[in-house]
């Protein structure tokens, strides 16, 4: 789909509170503008974003039309164990875009 | 009637103590008349939340494009295949400064050019590609990306030699009254940057954020898009993209905003 930008810690102690933010290109169209012959410009938003910690949902969002453009969405999450953090943003023309970060938990 | 002789010749002194101080360029210049300790980056007069979006790199949507800009620096483009690492290497190191002192004279068009320009130089000389249309996501990724490695140095253009022509048309633009508002550059971010216009801050028109991420335009964009932002509020037409009338008011501005960091990829309003 695009560009994400992600930034967590891949190093952590079990327990502790992680902050993670992450960033995506994406034009994030209302679906209420007209282009300039008048034709409605279809919607085309990232309507859901999905974390998973080791397969388990940590984090999940629906997002909307009233969304800016490359939506910033910050969260978080325990480091529980030694894994993959995936991203997952979905937009309305099925476009499914998927980042994995490694996190280190001693 | 000594006394009246005593102040009247204190007028006179004074009188030509202050043609003397003008003759000799000792006063502000019009363009130039905010003081070096009184110059404030665009960022001062943005809101704290925009300035947080700007200061953490992750929140700042500029970094998409410096993420793509950096892509493009390694991809080899156009007949000779060549990338700009090609030449260049690594870009932290010899884009260094770079923007800091754009837009500059380059000899072999024989006028002063800005970033965007000598970037297009490259690819239309060195890759032989097209060039990359103004405003096009390529081009400011690119932009974005030398830009950044200039970050924090303070602007320093040349405005001596064969950019000195070029320099006095920027700084005429800069004074030049247009549009049905009549107004100049300088009546807004010279006269009037301490007060407000539709309730929010005027700035005193620095470019060192540029290219910046406008919420308002929720992309990133040049300077020359700000620019012309600024001509349709004054009901001006606005001069084409890459119009060398733009490109001379970006040195003069530059000139202007001297000693100010650069910020690019900045965020604003």
């Amino acid at each position: 789909m695009a560009k994400a930008l992600i930034r967590m810690p891949t190093e952590a102690k079990r327990g502790e509170v992680l902050e993670v933010k992450t960033l995506i290109s994406h034009p994030m169209e209302t679906g209420y503008r007209r282009d300039s012959m008048g034709q409605a410009i279809p919607r085309h938003i990232v309507n859901r974003f999905v974390c998973t910690y080791n397969g388990q949902e940590v984090f999940r969002a629906e997002l909307f039309p009233a969304i800016a453009a490359n939506p910033f969405l910050s969260f978080f999450t325990v480091a529980t164990e030694t894994g993959e953090v995936l991203f997952q943003w979905t937009d309305d023309q099925g476009n499914i875009q998927t980042e994995t970060v490694r996190i280190t938990v001693v | 009637m000594s006394a009246r002789r005593g102040s009247s010749l204190l007028a006179i002194t004074l009188l030509l103590l202050g043609m003397a101080l003008s003759a000799s360029g000792q006063g502000p210049q019009r363009g130039d008349e905010i003081r070096a300790q009184d110059r404030r980056s665009g960022y001062s007069f943005v809101s704290p939340q925009t300035q947080a979006m700007q200061d953490d790199d992750l929140a700042n949507p500029g970094f998409l494009w410096v993420l793509e800009g950096q892509e493009l620096w390694r991809t080899g483009a156009g007949a000779a295949g060549k990338s700009c690492a090609d030449c260049h290497r690594e870009a932290p190191a010899s884009m260094k400064g770079v923007a800091a002192r754009y837009p500059a004279f380059d000899a072999r068009v024989g006028r002063v050019i800005n970033l965007e320009q000598r970037i297009n130089r490259c690819r239309l000389d060195q890759q032989q590609a097209p060039a990359f249309a103004y405003e096009s996501r390529e081009l400011l990724a690119l932009t974005a990306y030398v830009g950044l490695q200039s970050r924090g140095m303070p602007v320093q253009v040349a405005i001596d030699g064969p950019a000195r022509p070029f320099f006095e048309a920027g700084r005429a633009e800069f004074l030049l009254r247009q549009g049905q508002f009549n107004l100049s550059c300088a009546q807004c971010h010279e006269d009037h940057w301490r007060q407000q216009l539709r309730g929010l801050p005027i700035s005193q028109g620095h470019g060192n954020a540029y290219p910046a991420y406008r919420l308002e335009w929720q992309t990133l964009g040049s300077l020359q898009r700000r620019l012309r932002n600024c001509n349709f509020a004054v009901r001006a037409e606005p001069y084409p993209y890459g119009a060398q009338e733009y490109v001379n008011l970006e040195l003069f501005i530059a000139w202007r905003a001297r000693g100010l960091p650069v910020e690019t990829p900045g965020v604003r309003r």
